[in-house]
């Protein structure tokens, strides 16, 4: 049997140079004649050690990595197709990798492990058994065992998603959708692509079963048009499966009809907001809509709908298949389940963590995280995106809840975290976040469209000394205007991660350090 | 008065992408990324036609296509150069990399080189905030970013 290498077809892997790794290996087999194939995998989520290359042997995968093109013959003079130890980029078994080892992989158990496109190599990972269930079961019961799951909405807002589900089970109509929200914007975030690009049978049928359960038989994915990779990934996923049966007029052989499009926005941010991406999808301009009418009564071309985020979708199979009590057996309070944690910027581990909900930031930062990549001491994490809160190591103690971090003047968001060390200038993040809501505005609330100019302003003149004291006044009333003013969270949150550097690091902004550079 | 001018190339071909995608439900985005994908910008003289063939009013065409970042109304130079300036790439060195891209070409965001071959654009995210700064070159991502490796990807890319 031919021996299996695989090399991620991840964005992130890709950025790093797999492509070239992938090639320089092909040749190197090919040339000497090894009875070798190279599959295409997702990544592990350990985007340090990227290009991870993996060989299966009778002990299982071993890894190796970073690999760069120029590495490949070394490595397969030092035997990797034989899953040696001996080059310094030897990694020992997959699973036994620290960071891997750890985690709880509901979501993402398949990603970095299967051929993302290969429908067979799915199913013998367990996929499409929560869609036969599925279809084994009456529409309300779908329903009610994502309700008992504890599943709230992945993509920020931690709505639940049964409930959700159950307001469009129950409205009439002639025609309803599910609308999977993959418009990934938020920095830090990039467990929608991952997904999309390393298992994306699994959110194709988390989309039936999401269809099945309220009696929708159209789905559109709407996604960025700055993710050109998962956007090819998942087309041909869509072929694939309709092409087995899996999508079309009778899904899997059953009376229920489920199809589905993939949509592509057009560079706007602000359409990863659920109505202005419907809006979107409309063909009209991402501008947010008023609620009510909520999207679950009247959403895509008034029917309707459920939209629902990538990981909150691909999250249903496996409650589908274990059921509801096995998903809900992890995390804490009312944070069911588990989540996928994104460490990006500077971190020494940057990478996905899917866990359990509970883990103190601490913990995740320092300890999974191992600290800053350049090694400095941590500054400040921003969690949730731009629209997160900045949280000082002081705050550290926090638990990842949904609850926990709204307490502490944070949120969740979609999971991501920022690491920033002491170099940072807290009073230009707070700043580019003021600039960044200016430019992303849909312009449809005068607190957002216009009070994120002023706030840039009002920075500016702080920066250069200016009335610091009455202008952090300015900032403050200006940020509550935001934040009760504003109908989405665009300009809604943009005070947060503005607020929350002003609290924490008030020497960033009138200090003596501040105040000398300006002098 | 409406004059009736003949139609030219550009507008049939458009015509064409229009009327194979009318049909989808929610057609617009699509026919704008098709004719943007064909000509490299949305051009201006296409407006009223997409405007005719959705029964929509020309400023609301106008208002879709001018509210999206990504439709050009002018083309872009031959290559499209995109840096991502959001927070996790600003964290680990973000800025300096952009300004120093910016320096070494001259130009500034949305700025095209005076020869035509790089244009200059912000991006706010390309998902790869795990091995920032990131930066993307007519669709082929570069991770851990740097001048070097923007310069060694254009000589790759050729002219």
């Amino acid at each position: 049997m031919s021996i299996k290498i695989y090399v991620p077809r991840d964005s992130a892997a890709v950025a790093l140079g797999a492509n070239h790794v992938a090639k320089a290996l092909q040749y190197a087999v090919a040339s000497e004649g090894h009875d070798a194939i190279i599959v295409r995998n997702g990544s592990r989520g350990m985007h340090w050690l990227e290009p991870l290359v993996e060989v299966e042997t009778p002990e299982g995968r071993i890894a190796y990595g970073p690999v760069k093109a120029t590495d490949v013959e070394p490595l397969i003079e030092a035997g990797l197709l034989e899953g040696k130890a001996g080059h310094p980029l030897y990694l020992g078994p997959t699973e036994d990798i620290h960071f891997l080892k750890n985690q709880t992989r509901l979501t993402f158990a398949r990603c970095g492990v299967i051929d993302p496109l290969s429908l067979p190599d799915y199913e013998a990972h367990g996929g499409l058994k929560g869609l036969r269930s599925a279809l084994a079961m009456h529409a309300a019961d779908i329903v009610k065992e994502v309700t008992d799951s504890g599943l709230r909405g992945r993509g920020g807002a931690g709505f639940p998603t049964g409930v959700k589900w159950n307001t469009v089970l129950h409205a009439k109509a002639s025609q309803k959708y599910i609308v999977c929200n993959a418009d990934e914007g938020d920095s830090a975030t990039f467990a929608d692509r991952m997904i999309m690009e390393g298992d994306p049978f699994v959110l194709i049928e988390g989309m039936v079963i999401a269809g099945l359960a309220t009696g929708a038989t159209k789905g559109y994915i709407f996604t960025r048009s700055e993710y050109p990779l998962a956007i090819e990934v998942f087309n041909k996923a869509i072929e694939i499966a309709r092409g087995a049966g899996i999508l079309g007029l009778s899904v899997l052989g059953s009376h229920h009809a489920f199809d589905m499009e993939m949509r592509v926005g057009a560079g706007a941010y602000v359409c990863g907001e659920e109505t202005s991406l419907l809006n979107a999808l409309e063909g009209k301009r991402g501008v947010v809509r008023s609620k009510p009418p909520l999207p679950a009564l009247e959403g895509l071309f008034g029917k309707p709908t459920v939209v629902n985020n990538v990981i909150s979708l691909a999250s249903v199979p496996i409650i589908l298949d274990e059921g509801a009590e096995y998903y809900r057996d992890f995390g804490m309070g009312r944070s069911r389940g588990t989540i996928p944690i994104q460490i990006a910027g500077n971190a020494r581990h940057a990478g996905l963590y899917e866990t359990a909900f509970g883990l103190t930031l601490g913990e995740i930062v320092e300890g999974i995280a191992g600290g800053t990549a350049t090694g400095r001491p941590i500054k400040a994490v921003q969690v949730g995106g731009p629209l997160g809160a900045y949280f000082p190591p002081a705050l550290f103690d926090t638990p990842f809840d949904y609850e926990a971090f709204a307490a502490r003047g944070g949120l969740i968001g979609h999971a991501g975290i920022t690491v920033f060390d002491d170099s940072a200038d807290m009073l230009k993040m707070a700043r580019f976040a003021f600039e960044f809501c200016a430019v992303e505005s849909c312009g449809k609330c005068t607190p957002c469209r216009i009070g994120s100019t002023r706030g840039v302003e009002v920075m500016d003149k702080i920066a250069a000394g200016i009335e610091p004291k009455k202008s952090l006044d300015l900032v403050t009333d200006l940020c509550n205007t935001m934040k009760f003013g504003s109908l989405c969270a665009l300009g809604g949150f943009t005070p947060y991660p503005v607020m929350s550097a002003i609290t924490h690091f008030p020497d960033d902004f009138v200090g003596s350090a501040r105040l000398e550079a300006a002098e | 008065m409406n004059i009736h001018n003949p139609l030219g190339g550009v507008e049939l071909r458009a015509l064409e992408i229009v009327r194979s995608l009318k049909t989808l439900e929610g057609p617009l985005l699509p026919i704008l990324h098709a004719l943007q994908e064909e000509f490299g910008h949305v051009p201006q003289s296409v407006l009223p036609l997409i405007a005719k063939e959705l029964n929509l009013s020309r400023a609301e065409v106008h208002g879709v296509v001018s509210f999206y970042h990504d439709y050009r109304a002018e083309p872009a130079g031959r290559h499209v150069l995109k840096l991502c300036r959001a927070e996790a790439c600003q964290s680990i060195g973000g800025e300096a990399f952009c300004n120093s891209v910016r320096e070494a070409f001259g130009i500034d965001w949305h700025e095209t080189t005076p020869d035509g071959r790089v244009t200059l654009e912000p991006v706010f995210c390309l998902g790869l905030c795990s091995c920032a700064p990131a930066a993307m070159l007519d669709g082929e991502l570069i991770g851990r970013a740097d001048l070097a490796s923007i310069k060694a990807a254009l000589s790759e890319a050729g002219q």
